[in-house]
């Protein structure tokens, strides 16, 4: 779960991380307001899930808190990768001497976490690490022990040549690497660490991911969702257990299994189809998630075709069968069904798809490929 | 033979009584696993269909002597369940629970590594030794006893791609499922080089999807180490970048994530890829 700047600042400001305080506003006024309380030069910062901020004009510098309110007013305008501005972030301007990078991710390959320092910090770090790798200094972490402090203090010095400088960005490094496990991270970075003219190491954004498999755990984290970034559509199937992306295709995929509900997606795509969406019923024999998954389908527009893959195993056909009959029942579908079932219980599904009037089919790509003829009707 | 399962496999069930534990526990005896004992704190001295269960795996240990766990036990209790497998002395430890942290299970490994415990997922579908025994839940129906072996980060996805080759009279030694997470206890790698050591194993079938790099880690290996065929598939062509596809392993980001990346790896290494699952018949038939 992604979370926003305001957000990760106030939780990485518990494990004692320094930020140059803001505060967030909904409105250009209210940006005015907190930019004469500062008084000064201010930052006004879009706060929407995306990367490219800046690029996207989501990031302006105002002298005053006039300029702040006009700054504000074209920010809030803004869409942003699809996103639309609900909020900004108000932080006092500092003047910048040297910016760099401090994150926290899992390595897969190593299994632990580690953690990445770059002296080249402000910009997209996977650009810094694609075209200057030499510039990315990266420290494995034995997750028993933490960040041990001569860790710390090796990358800081990647950071800086003064040694109260590089004191204090090896406690922040120390500080971030608590917040990441502390806060049950994917991915905790703060890009730019920046130093001041005044010689203060701060940070001055703050990125969070959270792990989902940790949200069960933390409720005050779950608590944190911003549903509006979201589709609607996604937000219903969450709230339905379901794993559905919504995509831009016409082929509507309900499918049981992710593996298998990628392969299907792609089979589409190999059949010159588009997929709709990824969706993932998951491996319970539950009716009311077919009935979930065939209602959050249609309600997508674009979708001209319906394709069910279903590969019962823990799942029984039987069971899917009748969450079709039910769900056709109470939707009055407007657009072709494509039914692919195989293994248990097959033949009873069959039967079950047969009185009702739906035909079935065992065979994957032969199912595809009728949908996406349909679909492209 | 097989690889890390066959029909004198002592199973001990984490989660025996469970909702998913007990309905499963009766699938594996019926297709002939050995289930020697169950767990349950709370439960022990009594019998779950004839298996004594125990409250912990240490009692069971003792008293059942097990080579192998399988666990079925809710997320929030899955990370300690296999510490008390390994810390009990098991060499094969299967979790089959999906969305334990990943943080979690980076706590794990090293614990796992020190005693040269080998874990199987978790987040996975487990292992099938067809005609002999099966732990975890791939459908035992869909198998055949034979010479392919199968690894793959997928459940239902094996399944299709096992019933396409039991369909054509293509057998398997052994089907593992290794797991859809970002950190899983055995890799592609480690199946790869049972299968080449193992002399029931003609040719491996290799399932891959996006997320991380450990299908290219897999080409290499093939490449400087496997004399046996191997074939591939990659699932995920058309997801989008950045999204997380199901499984929490399976999100195209960072380098070598794309599903692109890593059908040109398996290729460069002389792995033919399948371009759909119906495809791994007519490849394996063209390298046999």
């Amino acid at each position: 779960m992604n979370l926003h700047e305001f957000q990760a600042r106030e939780l990485f400001g518990r494990y004692g991380i320094p930020f140059v305080a803001g505060e967030v506003a909904e409105t250009p006024a209210a940006v005015r307001a907190i930019a004469e309380r500062l008084a000064g030069p201010v930052v006004v910062k879009a706060q929407v899930h995306s990367g490219g901020r800046g690029k996207a004009g989501g990031v302006k510098v105002a002298r005053d808190a006039a300029d702040a309110a006009a700054h504000a007013a074209r920010i809030f305008s803004l869409t942003i990768q699809g996103l639309p501005v609900r909020r900004v972030l108000v932080v006092p301007a500092v003047d910048i001497a040297s910016e760099c990078y401090l994150g926290v991710i899992i390595d897969r390959a190593a299994q632990r976490p580690v953690v990445i320092a770059s002296a080249a910090g402000g910009v997209d770090i996977e650009e810094v690490a694609a075209r200057t790798p030499d510039r990315i200094h990266r420290v494995t972490v034995d997750p028993r022990y933490g960040l041990l402090p001569h860790q710390a203090m090796a990358l800081a010095f990647r950071l800086y040549d003064d040694l109260a400088k590089v004191r204090a960005a090896a406690e922040i490094a120390r500080q971030l690497y608590a917040a990441f496990t502390g806060l049950g991270a994917s991915l905790a970075e703060i890009n730019p660490l920046a130093m001041t003219t005044d010689g203060r190491v701060v940070a001055l954004d703050a990125k969070l991911v959270v792990d989902d498999n940790e949200l069960p755990a933390r409720p005050d984290i779950a608590a944190l969702r911003d549903s509006s970034a979201e589709a609607p559509s996604e937000q219903r199937a969450r709230d339905a257990g379901l794993s559905f992306i919504q995509l831009k295709g016409t082929v509507g995929c309900c499918v049981n299994g992710a593996g298998l509900a990628m392969a299907t997606m792609d089979l589409v795509k190999f059949y010159g189809g588009e997929p709709a969406n990824f969706l993932d019923i998951g491996g319970s024999s539950n009716p009311q998630k077919v009935v979930d998954a065939l209602e959050i389908i249609t309600a997508d527009p674009a979708v001209r075709a319906i394709l069910f893959n279903i590969f019962g195993g823990i799942t029984r056909c039987d069971d899917v069968a009748n969450g079709i009959v039910e769900a056709t029942g109470r939707l009055s579908l407007t657009v072709p069904l494509v039914i692919r079932l195989t293994g248990t219980n097959e033949e009873a599904a069959i039967e079950i798809l047969t009185r009702a009037g739906f035909s079935a089919l065992t065979d994957m790509d032969q199912a595809v490929e009728r949908a996406v003829a349909l679909a492209s009707r | 033979m097989s690889i890390f399962l066959d029909r004198d496999t002592r199973l001990v069930v984490q989660g025996i009584t469970g909702r998913d534990g007990s309905f499963h526990t009766r699938q594996m005896m019926s297709y002939g696993t050995r289930v020697v004992a169950g767990v349950t704190p709370g439960k022990g001295g009594t019998l779950f269909d004839g298996v004594p269960v125990f409250n912990t795996m240490a009692d069971a240990v003792q008293d059942t002597h097990p080579t192998a766990s399988v666990i079925y036990v809710p997320a929030a209790a899955a990370a300690a369940a296999i510490f008390e497998a390994a810390d009990a002395g098991l060499p094969l430890v299967v979790c089959i629970t999906e969305g334990i942290p990943v943080l979690d299970m980076s706590r794990v490994i090293p614990f796992l590594r020190e005693r040269g415990v080998r874990l199987i997922g978790p987040n996975c579908p487990g292992l099938i030794t067809p005609g002999q025994s099966k732990v975890g839940i791939i459908p035992g129906p869909i198998c055949r006893p034979g010479r392919i072996g199968v690894v793959s980060r997928s459940g239902t996805l094996t399944y299709e791609i096992v019933h396409q080759l039991s369909r054509h009279d293509f057998g398997q030694s052994t089907c593992v499922g290794i797991g859809g997470d970002p950190i899983i206890g055995t890799s592609f790698v480690d199946c790869l080089a049972a299968f080449q050591s193992d002399p029931q194993t003609d040719a491996v079938v290799l399932i891959g999807e996006i997320g991380g790099t450990d299908e290219q880690q897999a080409a290499a290996f093939v490449q400087s180490d496997m004399t046996k065929p191997v074939v591939g598939f990659i699932a995920g062509q058309t997801a989008p970048p950045g999204r997380r596809m199901g499984h929490a392993g399976a999100i195209a980001a960072g380098a070598g994530g794309t599903a692109a990346e890593k059908v040109a790896a398996l290729a460069a290494a002389g792995i033919p890829v399948m371009q759909r699952p119906a495809d791994v018949v007519p490849l394996l038939k063209e390298r046999l």
